[in-house]
């Protein structure tokens, strides 16, 4: 680990659900939302209520509501993480070839996924690790190749402290220069064609602080700010 | 009219041979023909090919993995062969390490569209999922109006193990919320489908036309799960 590491690697740094928070805030009045296994199921729990969103799931579950409370669960309802999710007024009901199909014809106005690797060219890598045979790619492909928009949620470094964010995946991908905005435990990073942004960073974190656990050069908005946080419920 | 209700799920499957291609549907724990694996189980058919989302999870119930797990079957073709963490060693994932088990790893919307196109006469389709990635890598790839495609083939199966909530004696079949999933494709695409139902099998007439998510001419065998049978 190198010098510049050590004095950065205490300070704190943005939770989870802050991190969904913020890229639900970027989703639209009416927008069809598919949110991956993991972190991203976080972004449900950020309630706008001037936005009215349609959450859509790979099982065929078009315009479900909040996880489920042991009382309001029915086993019958899933999310594509299989946790139970309620029902709310205007649902559908589709089966999976259905459910795919909407996604293939780019109904999805935003994907968000988790992912090990993002790159600046915007290609991500989120089914195979090394050392392991075999993946899980789920619904993944065709929700990143056919998706209006790819957003990606991870933590900016791996547990021995490499960065996350690179010139290009390592890893096997899982579609090429699709993902647009890329949060992580120190900001918010969209994906141009020059490569990663930085447009907002964690609070008392500086832009070269965080370009140094980056391995790709991060250009800097003009109008670059704190991370903005807003109450979730 | 050919009665299609069988008695007991072991009846049912008791003439599936050794190295028949079986399709079983199941999302998030949610329509999975556990009563029908159970009975391939108990009967005991080996070198099985399997169409299904995941290869089987880490809980005690029956699923595929309880097939993978007693060496009935040789392949998978899936969109998982991974489990979600490392942490969580299936069955399948043991096997497949140690080359005891194939798989064929497949993006879920293919899955589900070759599926579709086996209970469809389709012979084959391009679709932009996967395009860039290994998985593509010697596919037939096609430019159409700017995009890239590959060429997928459907998948084909000799037998569809189908969870169902109601049925009447024809094999008019409704499933409930999420329970669909792949259940309504899978059932389409075999050559023999065979159902379990949650519900008393009623007499035809009984089910709304406009409300049948699959018809009966595509349904061959159908028990109703007993009280003692495998409820969730």
């Amino acid at each position: 680990m190198t010098e510049h590491r050590t004095t950065t690697t205490d300070k704190p740094r943005l939770a989870r659900q802050a991190m969904c928070d913020r890229l639900a805030m970027e989703f639209q009045d009416g927008w069809i939302v598919n949110l991956g296994v993991g972190m991203p199921t976080l972004c449900s729990n950020y309630v706008d209520p001037s936005k009215s969103l349609i959450f859509h799931s790979e099982n065929g579950a078009i315009g479900y509501g909040p996880l489920a409370t042991p009382e309001t669960a029915d086993r019958y309802l899933v999310n594509a993480g299989g946790q139970q999710v309620t029902a709310v007024p205007g649902m559908a009901i589709v089966h999976h070839a259905d459910s795919f199909a909407l996604i293939r014809k780019g109904m999805v106005d935003v994907t968000v996924m988790g992912a090990y690797e993002v790159a600046e060219n915007g290609d991500f890598a989120n089914w195979r690790v090394p050392g392991r045979k075999g993946g899980g790619i789920g619904g993944a492909m065709d929700l990143a190749a056919c998706a209006k928009r790819v957003f990606v949620a991870l933590e900016h470094t791996t547990r021995e402290g490499e960065s996350r964010l690179l010139q290009r995946c390592t890893l096997p991908i899982t579609a090429p220069g699709v993902v647009k905005l890329v949060v992580t435990d120190l900001g918010l990073f969209e994906v141009t064609p020059q490569g990663f942004k930085l447009r907002e960073h964690a609070p008392g974190w500086t832009p070269g602080e965080i370009q140094a656990l980056t391995g790709a050069k991060l250009a800097v908005a003009d109008d670059l700010r704190e991370f903005r946080v807003r109450a979730s419920r | 009219m050919k009665n299609k209700i069988y008695r007991t799920f072991d009846e049912a499957v008791a003439d599936i041979p050794d190295g028949s291609v079986f399709m079983s549907p199941g999302f998030g724990g949610v329509g999975i023909p556990r009563n029908l694996l159970a009975a391939v189980n108990r009967q005991g058919a080996k070198g099985l090919t399997g169409i299904s989302n995941n290869a089987g999870t880490v809980d005690a119930k029956v699923d595929v993995g309880t097939l993978i797990a007693a060496g009935q079957v040789k392949k998978m073709c899936c969109a998982f062969t991974a489990t979600p963490h490392p942490s969580q060693v299936t069955a399948f994932v043991r096997m497949y390490n140690a080359g005891e088990v194939d798989a064929e790893l497949i993006p879920q919307g293919t899955l589900a569209e070759r599926i579709r196109a086996a209970g469809s006469g389709i012979g084959a389709f391009y679709t932009p999922a996967s395009v860039g990635t290994e998985l593509a890598e010697g596919k037939e790839h096609r430019e159409i109006d700017g995009r890239v495609y590959v060429l997928e083939y459907p998948l084909h199966a000799d037998y569809a193990f189908i969870r169902a909530w109601k049925a009447d004696t024809f094999g008019n079949l409704q499933f409930r919320l999420t329970q669909r999933n792949f259940n309504p494709i899978m059932a389409m695409a075999a050559r023999v489908t065979l159902v379990e139902v949650e519900n008393d099998i009623v007499p035809m007439g009984e089910l709304d036309p406009d409300q049948v998510h699959v018809p009966g001419v595509y349904v061959d065998r159908m028990v109703r799960i007993p009280p003692d049978g495998i409820w969730d």
